[in-house]
């Protein structure tokens, strides 16, 4: 069931109650409200420990709240696991498969029956669905591209991509941002976590601040202090 | 039901394709067991008629040890790159994969049994006096009650510092009832001297009761952080 927000462009298709998420005494995340719209690019911003990933894990039903709740079109992370795309720091892929064996996989868990799929989401991300090497040889760049394959390859309406950059060279680093610019211009909504938001400026619509746990400020640009004026 | 026995299939095929590719459990799996084999029948040296007493207690101890080898690896390679979490985040259910797993190292230790069994025979100087038929349901249904409660605690110990110690500590015990029908029924078919009727009973009593109990558990392992 799709709630009448989802299909409204621009409508809070993410809604977070006083999210607190707890590991002992440590509080990951503490008391996060917040609302995103539908067809935006988020960059999620912060120092280590922030709790960015936290919040990431959250939202793609990994970590249960502690308290406070996360709804995805009106339902629970876990209900609208068809809608989430979600690729961690790790590649979520077993190293002594091909990319194509590793897509074939996950396919089967969503349903997708044939190949076509799977080789277009390679293609899409600049790899070759014909490579028969294991992921484990790939290069590190490689590995981040079939990650982001695996996240796309059930086309869902919300990408949650943790540090889909790191150890990735500049220059697939920007077919990378092409490629999510694209996805949002078509409708998707994208969280980046990411510390190399300056490649992701002037093409995400909003930079969201996170500090100890909380959301601390949310700016159409990287530049807090000139966002911060232009509102002014 | 459809969709559940064809994430479960191409689970097994994908953790089948693994092994394969690694043979990290089978291989492990095979030199614990054969050290066993050696090792006892030098320190024992036994009769035929000895053999026949000791060797169920002595085949299903090992296949035990052995299997926990297997069960620690088939968790895991599911570990590494968190692939788990790629399963988590998709609407495949959690007793496809609990049920995958199950089969596949049911699959790798009966391989096992029966490489290894023919090295019993001869190391031990084996002759069945019982019905030999009866070693076969024996051996399925001991193997499924090892593997599935090995299965489930191996998930369930996934998560703590230590898991490999964890496993045999919390498998061992609860397989205690298992072992002890293995070896009786194993022991009186070789022996001929009892029926073993009554123990392969009690092995599909345990099986039943312990695989209800996995399945019906297995979401809350998988999903808890």
């Amino acid at each position: 069931m799709t709630t009448p927000a989802a299909t409204v462009p621009g409508a809070p298709i993410i809604k977070l109650d006083n999210v607190i998420k707890q590991f002992g005494r440590f509080a990951a995340l503490r008391g996060v409200t917040a609302e995103f719209e539908s067809g935006k690019f988020y960059v999620i911003l912060g120092e280590n420990g922030a709790g960015k990933t936290t919040l990431m894990r959250a939202l793609a039903g990994l970590a249960q709240p502690t308290r406070g709740e996360i709804f995805i079109q009106g339902k629970t992370p876990h209900e609208a696991c068809r809608e989430l795309g979600y690729m961690a720091h790790p590649s979520l892929l077993y190293d002594e498969m091909s990319g194509m064996e590793n897509l074939r996989y996950f396919a089967r868990l969503y349903d997708i029956a044939g190949d076509e799929r799977c080789e277009w989401v390679i293609r899409s991300v600049g790899l070759d669905p014909e490579l028969s090497r294991p992921v484990g040889k790939y290069s590190q760049g490689m590995r981040q591209r079939m990650s982001l394959a695996r996240a796309l390859l059930h086309d869902p309406r919300i990408l949650l991509l943790d540090e889909p950059f790191s150890n990735v060279d500049v220059q697939s680093a920007q077919e990378m941002v092409g490629l999510l610019k694209g996805m949002r211009d078509a409708g998707k909504t994208i969280f980046v976590v990411t510390h190399q938001a300056a490649l992701l400026d002037g093409v995400a619509d909003e930079f969201v601040w996170m500090q100890a746990g909380r959301i601390v400020d949310r700016t159409p640009h990287l530049a807090r202090d000139a966002a911060r004026a232009e509102e002014r | 039901m459809r969709s559940f026995w064809s994430i479960t299939l191409a689970t097994l095929a994908k953790d089948i394709r693994l092994e394969w590719r690694s043979k990290d459990a089978l291989n492990a799996m095979l030199f614990f067991s054969l050290l066993v084999v050696v090792i006892f029948v030098f320190s024992f040296d036994p009769l035929a008629e000895e053999s026949r007493h000791i060797v169920g207690g002595l085949v299903w101890i090992a296949f035990l040890f052995a299997s926990v080898v297997a069960l620690n690896q088939t968790w895991a390679r599911e570990l590494r790159n968190q692939v788990l979490d790629g399963y988590r985040v998709s609407p495949a259910p959690g007793t496809a994969l609990f049920v995958a797993k199950a089969l596949g190292n049911f699959l790798l230790v009966s391989l096992l049994e029966a490489l290894m069994a023919p090295l019993f025979v001869i190391f031990y100087n084996l002759r069945v006096l019982g019905p030999a038929w009866q070693l076969v349901p024996v051996a399925l249904l001991g193997t499924w009650a090892l593997v599935v409660n090995g299965t489930f605690f191996a998930a369930m110990s996934l998560r703590t510092r230590s898991r490999e110690l964890m496993l045999p500590l919390l498998l061992f015990p609860v397989s205690i009832p298992a072992v002890i029908a293995m070896v009786a029924a194993t022991t009186s078919i070789l022996t001929g001297e009892d029926s073993a009727h009554f123990y392969i009973i009690l092995l599909v009593t345990y099986d039943v009761v312990f695989t209800t109990a996995c399945v019906g558990l297995f979401d809350t392992v998988l999903q808890a952080e």
